[in-house]
């Protein structure tokens, strides 16, 4: 049993009469490095602590929650934290779908999530990723003429979540990143790209592909122009795609479903997709970046096929949600750090990959527009109503090739009709930090509005 | 008061040892936050929670480099850690300055009249079952109602190697009530923010009733609403929320750490004609009671009034200490920071447009085609190229000067300078919004304002042609 584990289960031993309780306990130590001309622009180093208490108490028509946090593990901060907690769950409604997870028998799988590599690597290997990740990009390229941030960061974390129905689960994992953003110029017009890598390990990064992917990204866009309007096809790399994708998972949260609240409410089992969409989201998966043997209220992860060629399947839950709709939890339980209650999310999207690679999709789509950046996500998406308006930057896609850039644009549409106009799916799948993993994606029937 | 954070004795002596390798800046910085929040939906309180978080960020400056390190642990061995590890980066100290005079505690209290602390539990979840029971009864399409309810405490004091010693006590409150419409056609939403840096006073019965009013009325409209155009046109910004519109297409861009950095389309633009003479851009932390307000940032300066653009002719930018220190001038009191964990850097308090002397009603009027925003609801900006986006998330048609048919959400994009060109009406009806920046990963409360204006042409991101 982990030292912290331990310390949470310890905890439990306070828990009142007639009362559940929860125990989330966090700590970690980062390290963030910026480069700036050659130069340390900034070092972090910190190390952080933290415990989220939720009391649960039944009453004759359901259980209440309470919920408090502290960002500390001295014991003052934590008896604050219990009798917050406590206090608040006699101002909550009585639920009778409220419950705290329990073990489903569900065994979790064994995945080596932290790397030795980020705490066995000097600080002056850190912070020379970071001034070689800037020298490489300000010489890779003449007309690069400014990169304004190139920063490497790693974390060490150590999780441990208790209760007293059970629940007993604990996690170490690790996490390496550079990323570098470039701005290049041709005299008249700049433009800005940006690059990253990740991995568990300092080991495992690649600076040339971070700087290489910065260095194209802003010098490719250099002459972009605002194209005329048209309704057509866009192809998504593979990271706008995966943001598209995390998008599509929010709607199939089994907690908006069950609350109206998804545009997917009541189709299950019907066609809400084109047949190239198979939509997974597999925590189990070693390869994806979010992959964890545990979700957020501590039960064992699992494989969840979502959409199957086009059919809707199932949705993910969390123990409440799946209570509410009449199932149980598929391991979907998603929180925002100790500070937050569980909810449904997905958390490892993947889609089964197409045939071709991202220039052959190119080919076969002959003319259209490949979006490169995506801008205004938050702002002009939502997923209940499902209207989707974003601006881009990319190419403009002729006779099966990349043509001139294009900036000052924007595309839309609804999801529900994008999942249903998927034309390709590629084979060229990236392991992002974030939610979804995805292939270069093309869609049709999108309106790009311009000149 | 904040001075009972860490004795001032604590402060001096983590600073010296901050400074004892030799450093050219130091500071430490000691925050203790407390936030509750409350959340209702499908007419069930769902969950109280509250938290609390203290601890302190030191930073060094040697040269070009500053060494940052933050901790939990407040107890004088705890904070003098914290210094070592910040100081680690000068190791190679050129031994500038070693010990700091402090000047006498500026501290400051905040303006909250009803202290958030002091609101029993259970008339807070009265305020919330009302939101719901009001937004409920606006129409029966009303399927979902959720309203949240939120106020935090952060208490700071911050100290530096120039003998900076000051401190603010920054009490925020915010409600926000969210709508879904159940139609033939789909769901839509609607959504009304309250958000101050202020007490529970700000949730008088009217207020909460409005907003809950305003969330199921927007959702209602746009049940019937059609699919916004595609491509240029005049667009009317009422006021209020399309303050945003100037966060995004300027405001960022005159952050001094980007135009420093060379990567803003603003830089080196001092004294020059950037938009058009209608606009006289304000940043303002002194706005008392608004959602970006302090009595002193998170570097211990002053908050200030700053005129940024005047009638178009751009003045300043904004400034941290940081980056003015650079510059041999003076913050002009824009250093901020999420919290102790977190590096200062140049942020926006309360940004906008001064009014103008034309009629609301007149400008729309006199559009004989085009679309009317009433509410934004976010943006984003390249600062490098200038091009930003931000979402209409209540717009109409304008059709012979009237305002008719109501539109689905889009986002709407353009390029900031060329865009400040084209305001060519401003009216009197000046108000202010409340936000959320994000920067970096950090975020902070910010205010947009400004009165209902147009701008003669915007990319619009509809489908319909």
């Amino acid at each position: 049993m982990s030292e912290l584990l331990e310390r949470a289960t310890k905890l439990l031993e306070r828990v009142g009469g007639g009362e559940e309780m929860e125990v989330f306990l966090s700590r970690g130590v980062e390290t963030e490095v910026q480069a700036y001309q050659g130069e340390i622009e900034n070092l972090s180093s910190s190390s952080s602590a933290e415990i989220g208490i939720r009391i649960l108490i039944d009453g004759p028509r359901g259980a209440r929650v309470g919920t408090a946090y502290a960002g500390s593990l001295d014991d003052e901060a934590i008896a604050e934290a219990m009798s917050n907690a406590r206090d608040n769950a006699r101002f909550a409604t009585e639920d009778e779908f409220v419950a705290f997870a329990r073990p489903d028998g569900v065994a979790p799988v064994s995945l080596s999530l932290s790397d030795p590599g980020v705490a066995g690597t000097s600080m002056e290997r850190k912070v020379n990723l970071a001034l070689e990740l800037e020298a490489m990009v300000r010489g890779g390229d003449a007309r690069i003429r400014q990169v304004d941030a190139a920063n490497y960061s790693d974390y060490l974390s150590d999780a441990a979540i208790v209760s007293t129905t059970g629940i007993s689960a604990s996690l170490e994992r690790s996490g390496a990143f550079v990323s570098v953003e470039a701005i290049a110029t041709d005299g008249e017009q700049d433009q800005t790209g940006w690059g990253l890598s990740v991995g568990r390990s300092p080991e495992d990064l690649s600076l040339a592909s971070a700087a290489g992917d910065a260095i194209r990204r802003a010098t490719r866009m250099l002459g972009a122009v605002k194209p005329p309007s048209f309704k057509g096809v866009a192809v998504f790399d593979p990271r706008t795609a995966a943001t598209l994708w995390s998008i599509m998972g929010s709607a199939l949260s089994g907690d908006a479903v069950v609350r109206g609240r998804s545009f997917f409410a009541g189709r299950l089992g019907e066609v809400v997709a084109s047949s190239e969409v198979t939509l997974i989201d597999d925590p189990t998966d070693a390869r994806h970046f979010a992959a964890s043997p545990f979700d957020a209220e501590g039960l064992s992860s699992r494989r969840n096929e979502l959409i199957t060629e086009g059919r809707l399947r199932q949705f993910v839950y969390d123990t409440v949600a799946g209570r509410r709709a009449g199932t149980s939890s598929t391991g979907n339980a998603v929180r925002a750090g100790v500070s937050g209650s569980p909810s449904a999310g997905c958390r490892a999207l993947q889609l089964v990959a197409g045939d071709y690679d991202q220039d052959e999709v190119l080919r076969r789509v002959g003319n259209g527009v490949f979006v490169e950046s995506l801008t205004g996500v938050h702002s002009g998406v939502n997923p209940i109503s499902g209207d989707f308006s974003v601006g881009i930057t990319g190419l403009m896609i002729r006779d099966g090739v990349l043509a001139e850039p294009v900036r000052e644009v924007t595309l839309a549409s609804t999801l529900q009709r994008m999942l249903l106009d998927v034309v390709m799916v590629g084979n060229d799948v990236q392991w992002l930090p974030g939610t979804a993993a995805a292939q270069t994606l093309a869609i049709d029937g999108l309106a790009l509005s311009g000149r | 008061m904040s001075d009972t954070l860490v004795p001032r004795e604590t402060v001096q002596r983590v600073l010296n040892e901050s400074m004892g390798r030799g450093a050219d800046f130091a500071e430490v910085f000691v925050e203790d936050r407390s936030n509750s929040s409350a959340s209702l939906d499908q007419r069930r309180i769902q969950e109280l929670n509250s938290g609390r978080s203290r601890g302190a960020g030191v930073r060094v400056v040697v040269g070009e480099t500053t060494g940052f390190a933050h901790t939990a642990d407040l107890s004088e061995p705890g904070l003098l850690a914290a210094a070592r590890a910040a100081a680690a980066v000068a190791r190679e100290g050129r031994g500038g300055v070693r010990h700091a005079a402090l000047e006498t505690l500026r501290d400051h209290s905040s303006r909250a009249e009803i202290s958030p602390s002091s609101v029993a539990k259970a008339s807070k979840i009265e305020i919330m079952m009302r939101a719901d029971e009001v937004a409920r009864a606006s129409a029966g399409a009303i399927s979902q109602v959720q309203v949240a309810l939120a106020d935090s405490r952060r208490r700071f004091i911050v100290a530096n190697s120039e003998g900076v010693f000051a401190g603010d006590d920054q009490v925020r409150t915010r409600f926000a009530v969210s709508c879904v419409a159940q139609g033939d056609g789909g769901m839509q939403t609607g959504y009304r923010p309250l958000a101050a840096t202020r007490g529970f006073e700000i949730l008088s019965a009217d207020a909460v009733e409005d907003a809950a009013r305003g969330a199921a009325q927007q959702a209602l409209t746009k049940l019937s609403a059609r699919p916004a155009p595609s491509g240029d046109l005049p667009v009317v910004l009422a006021g209020g929320s399309g303050g945003i519109l100037f966060h995004e297409a300027c405001g960022h861009g005159l952050e001094a750490d980007a135009v420093l950095k060379q990567a803003s389309v603003y830089a080196g633009k001092v004294g020059q004609r950037v938009a058009s003479p209608l606009v006289t851009l304000v940043d303002d932390g002194t706005m008392g009671g608004e959602w970006g307000y302090f009595a002193v940032d998170d570097e211990g300066r002053p908050a200030r009034r700053n005129v940024l653009i005047e009638n178009g002719v751009l003045t300043d930018y904004m400034w941290d200490h940081l980056r003015a220190r650079k510059e041999g001038r003076a913050s002009s009191g824009n250093g901020r920071r999420q919290s102790y964990a977190h590096l200062p850097m140049v942020r926006m308090t309360n940004t906008y447009l001064l009014a103008g002397d034309a009629d609301a009603d007149e400008i729309v009027a006199q559009t004989p085609r085009g679309v009317y925003v009433a509410q934004l609801g976010g943006g984003q900006v390249n600062t490098a190229t200038g091009d930003f986006v931000f979402g209409a998330t209540a717009a109409f048609l304008i059709e012979n000067g009237r305002i008719t048919t109501p539109l689905r959400d889009c986002n709407l994009i353009g390029n900031g300078p060329e865009i400040l060109q084209r305001v060519d009406a401003v009216a009197t009806d000046f108000s202010m919004t409340p936000g959320t920046c994000g920067k970096d990963g950090q975020q902070v409360a910010v205010g947009c304002g400004q009165a209902t204006m147009r701008l003669t042409g915007i990319t619009i991101g509809g489908t319909a042609t």
